[in-house]
């Protein structure tokens, strides 16, 4: 298949269309919204499935395996915070708290993404490595310190103590679903698996159709965010296509060099391309107070997350398949 | 019935703050205080276009002093940068004494 191809499959599959959905929703000012709770829900089912169904393939995987693929990811984490800060702060010319917080959004990982591309992959036949769950909790805190680091170290913050940062990011209920379902899955015997995978397999479904609804609240969100689009000025709107697109091919290249399969090199991409918009929000807003919410509420929401889901997970897939021929 | 008249203390912040500002009561010496989700919008265009989530509405109970420490640690470190409004006004309550710590501070 071509990029087009793959593209036009991608849009027209029920992922991006329920997202799509919740767009227009939004936009005809509809009042449709998934209740607060029943998406609270559907969240922790899809970070707890993940979860589980990455400790169960850990159980199986090797160290060896593991141990290039997860180095590379810490190196993402450490990479992607500084490019974005820099790229902000020398070509936008954006405030050190404004470029440190969107930093510690694209340092971030989105979930949602990672879930997308997981199921793009496995539709495209690419399966991706089984422990790619644990790589996700892997990259979830290191961006976010390293970006209100270099903040801290530039201006006033606010005086909360690092250790409570840390305190809130590691306890985030994301972190507590991936790390804690991890550990179970990793746990449970094969027997005991089998009783319950019918609810929490990532392929079956329930989860891909509870993930459908999800799409539709994403949609929802990232449309009430887009009259703020005209506030953000086109550099950010830029910023948030072209910084996931380096950071996409530079996770794929560096997944494929750490032996990672075409389909797990895409994930890997996928992650590094993302923008948090649920851990880091409360994490920024707390430590750094002078960064302005709507710039990266906006940026990782209503630009990054909608050109993932649409074109940025195929694009990668495409650059891991030819990276994968050579 | 007997009553005494304290001072109530009502918060109202974007939400991400309500841990801290729990444990600042608390530290400054309320006996408790009580916690509801709420929304709203103010003078900040910050809290329009802002964070997710609503506000918090925070309502404490104490002397005077307490009450004064309260409004003074918000103002020193949290009316420049966030979306929060307090403000003070006087209660008449039976059981008094449940509203202050005992100790020089009151």
């Amino acid at each position: 298949m071509s990029l087009t191809q793959i593209l036009g499959a991608n849009l027209l599959s029920p992922i991006p269309l329920a997202f799509a959905l919740g767009i227009f929703a939004r936009i005809i000012k509809s009042e449709l919204q998934l209740p607060k709770d029943i998406y609270a829900g559907i969240s922790l089912y899809l970070l707890f499935a993940l979860g589980l169904q990455g400790g169960v393939e850990l159980h199986h995987a090797k160290l060896a395996t593991i141990a290039m693929p997860a180095a590379v990811t810490l190196l993402l984490g450490c990479i992607t915070p500084v490019t974005t800060y820099f790229a902000l702060r020398r070509l936008g010319r954006f405030s050190v708290s404004d470029a440190a917080g969107i930093a510690a959004h694209y340092g971030s990982v989105s979930a949602v993404t990672f879930i997308a591309a997981t199921t793009f992959t496995k539709g495209q036949g690419a399966e991706p490595e089984g422990f790619m769950p644990t790589l996700l909790t892997l990259l979830e805190s290191p961006g976010i310190h390293i970006a209100l680091a270099i903040g801290a170290l530039n201006v006033k913050t606010s005086t909360r103590p690092t250790r409570e940062v840390l305190h809130e990011v590691l306890t985030a209920r994301t972190m507590i679903l991936l790390v804690g379902g991890l550990i179970v899955g990793a746990l449970m015997n094969e027997n005991q698996w089998k009783v319950i995978e019918p609810f929490y397999e990532t392929k079956g479904p329930i989860f891909r159709g509870a993930l459908c609804l999800f799409m539709l609240e994403m949609g929802i969100l990232a449309g009430a965010r887009f009259s703020d689009l005209k506030k953000v000025g086109a550099f950010l709107l830029a910023f948030g296509v072209l910084m996931p697109i380096l950071h996409g091919a530079l996770g794929v290249w560096l997944g494929s060099m750490a032996g990672l399969s075409a389909g797990g090199a895409t994930v890997l991409g996928a992650m590094a391309a993302s923008a948090s918009y649920i851990a880091a929000p409360p994490a920024v807003r707390l430590t750094l107070p002078d960064a302005n919410p709507t710039l990266y509420l906006t940026s990782a929401l209503a630009i990054t997350f909608p050109f993932n889901i649409m074109f940025g997970i195929p694009l990668y897939y495409e650059i891991a398949r030819r990276l994968a021929h050579h | 019935m007997k009553t005494t008249t304290l001072t109530l203390v009502t918060i109202v912040a974007e939400e991400v703050l309500a841990r801290e500002l729990t444990a600042l009561v608390r530290d400054e010496g309320a006996t408790g205080f009580t916690l509801t989700e709420c929304r709203g919008e103010g003078s900040r265009e910050l809290r329009s276009q802002g964070m997710p989530g609503g506000n918090t509405r925070l309502e404490v109970i104490a002397s005077d002093e307490v009450a004064d420490r309260i409004v003074a640690r918000l103002a020193e470190h949290y009316f420049a940068s966030y979306a929060v409004i307090a403000w003070l006004s006087p209660v008449s309550v039976v059981r008094g004494d449940k509203y202050l710590r005992p100790g020089p501070t009151g």
